[in-house]
């Protein structure tokens, strides 16, 4: 027989949360969102034989680390959320709560909080290991004894002391009995008012219902409920911020007395982890070193993105071109091979592609975050950053804009004060994406000279360089402009635990980038597949007797002249939807240096940037069936201005795109994102505009000066 | 009587003090919750190189905050 169990993970940042889901799902993890926000879900599965004939199916929930049930940031109302609410989709049947043993007190503060929910709860105390090291012993028995659920010692590093957990999690758990501390006291007649209007399992609840009214999704239904209850905190002049303090004063209060109780420090080492995180901050945080360490740590990263996944990039486009080759052959020629090759194999090689720097770019800053050393960044940061109206943790999401501004934008949670958050979210899709780098690639490539400076530095990587820089630039420049625009909401503050530095977990960066990549694939690369399909129906059909007499004229014309083919591939774009499109948007580009081929890629981009260079190979080889870049620029080189006679992509119009790439809002998941996390269509609109006019106006200038 | 005190934000590098009270609320209930709690010890272990923000050691674990943040915080030196 099978029984199902749902278990929720909540532990403060850093104390090994991750590391216990994934010791306990190993792959069996899905990621998606709460229902709601943009707050990661991370959810898997287990499987335990209790030995009496059950197997038991557990459904973990990883919730967002956290330092007590008080929601300060979006992250933390998940917990609050899932645990306080019995009715949340979520809500676990028992909650295993992990403590740092290095730092048990402040651990304990969130254990006697759930413990006060009076819902089965196991308390998971890990880094045993450094524990035992540093001289400390403590008394699990005791500890358990007055919390009132079961204690484990762990060191899920190793995996000691999993079995425990799992044999705890399937054997029957009764609920605390005793409140850690009874909040009933702070506040007896709105603790007893409430649970007098709705049934609840504890005092506790009751209290922190009674201080998070507004935030608690328990009355979203109930809304005259919730009026009733918000009548009841008036009435006797509930002060939240009064109630939270006296609470937290006595938890403390209660866990000094239990630690001096369970904890013995037999004869105290200072701990190894400590002295040596000191001395490598010595050296890290250095007010010079600090600095150069970091440029020269961000050089490496750029360098390994660029140059090492150059030849496994290469290795999917030959695949891909190979594939190509294959299927074309294979199947008879028509229209479901056409969209097979044109539409749906070069969306997908176009997705793939991008899987090496994905890869590359976040196993770096995985191994960044998991050491603790992006903490120490967004230290050395914030004041520089805070001139610009940002917060010493938007290095993240900055840093991680130069792989793909979605997940950047997401990793703007972690910070507190809504309007540095904002303007994070807001300049991040400036700072140059993955998606440009095709783009750059292609443009840089037909109007940069391929000139070596002192023999090793090349003009063309130069200015790739340069395109990153304007692109930071801009970033940090709009930053400016947007602190005097945007009025804040509250206070910022940049409160934060700075970790000591631990050896990365190959094993938890190994389950990120697996994660990001399968985000990757399946949420983006639907929407370029889907993209690439439209747009090759769209440019291989058009309205009206015109396009069908040029279509059929294409097929019966002799494939030996291939001037005529070209000649008359090109008049079918003309008149293919696509080509309609473009020619109407052509005068408002015009000025630019854009024509309407130009035109119909800059509205394909819309999907994702990178979709340029696949709208430019179906556009310059629609009835041809090769893919390779090459071949699309020499004949994007070959291309000739219709007015002028002159080559079409010369150094104005060539600068006059890459700017516009590098400002323009065209990525739909951006702004989709954008939305979620600001909660309105208001940001991503402005954004829209602001981003639009940067480079419309950037574009112009540059074309004239240059042409 | 806060005359006695100082503000952690005077504190200097290397330097410690006891927690006394808080002059922010929000502050005051984030920092309560990581563990900065009246009467335990805060040692000022470094500066970010451009004086802002800093770092200090309390209660087993090691937190950063903002000069204007430690400014809240009233803390008394030992003598």
């Amino acid at each position: 027989m099978i029984k199902r169990l749902k278990v929720s993970l909540v532990g403060n940042p850093n104390s090994g949360k991750s590391t216990l889901f994934n010791r306990l799902t190993g792959l069996n993890q899905k990621i998606a969102n709460f229902p709601g926000v943009t707050v990661e879900k991370k959810t898997g599965s287990m499987t335990i034989n209790s030995g009496d004939g059950f197997d038991y199916q557990i459904d973990i929930t990883d919730l967002p680390g956290t330092y007590s049930l008080y929601p300060k940031t979006l992250e933390e109302q998940i917990p609050f959320q899932v645990l306080c609410d019995p009715t949340n989709e979520s809500h676990p049947d028992v909650t295993v709560i992990i403590a740092d043993g290095t730092n048990l007190k402040r651990s304990l503060f969130l254990c006697s909080q759930i413990v006060d929910l009076k819902s089965p709860a196991i308390l998971v105390v890990n880094m045993m290991d450094q524990v035992t090291k540093s001289g400390v012993e403590i008394n699990f028995i005791r500890l358990s004894k007055e919390l009132g659920i079961p204690v484990i010692p762990m060191n899920a590093r190793d995996g000691d002391g999993i079995d425990f957990l799992k044999k705890a999690i399937i054997s029957k758990i009764t609920v605390p009995e005793n409140d850690f501390i009874d909040t009933a006291l702070f506040a007896p007649e709105v603790v007893q008012s409430i649970r007098q209007s709705v049934k609840l399992n504890s005092n506790y609840v009751a209290f922190q219902i009674a201080n998070n009214i507004d935030q608690i999704s328990f009355f979203n239904d109930r809304q005259e409920r919730r009026a009733q209850i918000k009548e009841i905190l008036n009435r006797h002049g509930f002060d939240h911020s009064i109630m939270q303090a006296s609470e937290t004063l006595k938890r403390y209060e209660v866990i000094s007395l239990l630690v001096k109780q369970v904890v013995k420090a037999k004869n105290a080492i200072p701990s190894k982890e400590k002295t040596f995180t000191k001395k490598l901050d010595n050296l890290l945080m250095h007010r010079f070193w600090g600095y150069f360490i970091f440029l020269a740590i961000l050089f490496v990263i750029f360098q390994a993105v660029f140059a090492w996944a150059a030849w496994p990039m290469e290795m999917v486009d030959e695949a891909f071109t190979w594939m190509s080759i294959k299927v074309h052959d294979a199947i008879p020629e028509g229209v479901f091979n056409d969209l097979l090759v044109e539409g749906i194999l070069a969306g997908l090689g176009g997705v793939v592609i991008f899987i090496p720097q994905i890869v590359l770019l976040f196993t770096f800053i995985a191994i960044l975050e998991d050491t603790g050393y992006m903490a120490r960044v967004s230290f050395m940061m914030d004041k520089l950053l805070r001139r610009f109206g940002l917060n010493g943790r938007s290095v993240i999401p900055l840093i991680s804009g130069v792989a793909c501004a979605v997940p950047a934008i997401l990793s703007a949670r972690t910070i507190a004060s809504w309007k540095e958050r904002l303007i994070t979210i807001l300049v991040t899709p400036l700072m140059s994406c993955s998606a440009r780098l095709p783009v750059y690639a292609l443009l840089i490539s037909l109007v940069v000279p391929d000139h070596k400076y002192l023999g090793i530095i090349g003009l063309q990587g130069l200015v790739l360089f340069a395109l990153y820089l304007i692109g930071f630039i801009a970033a940090m420049g709009s930053a400016l402009l947007m602190k005097f625009l945007v009025k804040a909401k509250e206070r910022s503050y940049f409160i934060m635990e700075i970790p000591v530095y631990r050896m990365p977990r190959w094993k938890n960066i190994g389950y990120t980038i697996v994660e990001k990549v399968r985000v990757f694939i399946f949420e983006a690369g639907k929407v370029i597949v889907a993209i690439s399909v439209v747009l090759w129906v769209l440019s291989s059909s058009g309205p009206g007797a015109a396009f069908k007499d040029v279509k059929s004229q294409l097929e019966t014309a002799d494939p030996a002249d291939t001037q005529l083919q070209n000649h008359l591939a090109a008049e079918k774009l003309r008149l293919s939807y696509a080509g309609i499109t473009g020619r109407a948007i052509e005068p408002i580009i015009e000025p630019l240096g854009f024509d309407w081929k130009i035109g119909i890629a800059l509205i394909t981009s819309f999907a994702a940037r990178e979709v340029f260079v696949g709208t430019m190979s179906t556009i310059y080889s629609v009835g041809g069936s090769d893919e390779d870049i090459a071949t699309v620029r020499e004949k994007m080189m070959a291309e000739k201005n219709d007015k002028t006679g002159l080559p079409q992509y010369n150094l104005a119009v060539g600068w006059s795109l890459m700017l516009f790439y590098a400002f323009a809002m065209q990525c739909m998941s951006t702004m989709a994102v954008v939305r979620r996390e600001t909660g309105s269509w208001k940001w991503p609109l402005i954004q829209f505009a602001f981003m639009g006019v940067l480079a419309y106006i950037s574009s112009f200038i540059i074309f004239r000066i240059l042409s | 009587m806060q005359g006695d005190f100082k503000k952690l934000s005077e504190i200097k590098l290397g330097e410690s003090a006891v927690i006394e009270s808080f002059t922010d609320d929000t502050m005051k209930l984030k920092l309560l919750e990581m563990g900065c709690l009246p009467g335990e010890v805060v040692t000022v272990t470094r500066f970010a190189p451009f004086g802002d923000p800093m770092a200090i050691a309390v209660a087993d674990s090691m937190l950063s905050l903002r000069m204007s943040e430690a400014a809240n915080v009233l803390v008394s030196v030992r003598s």
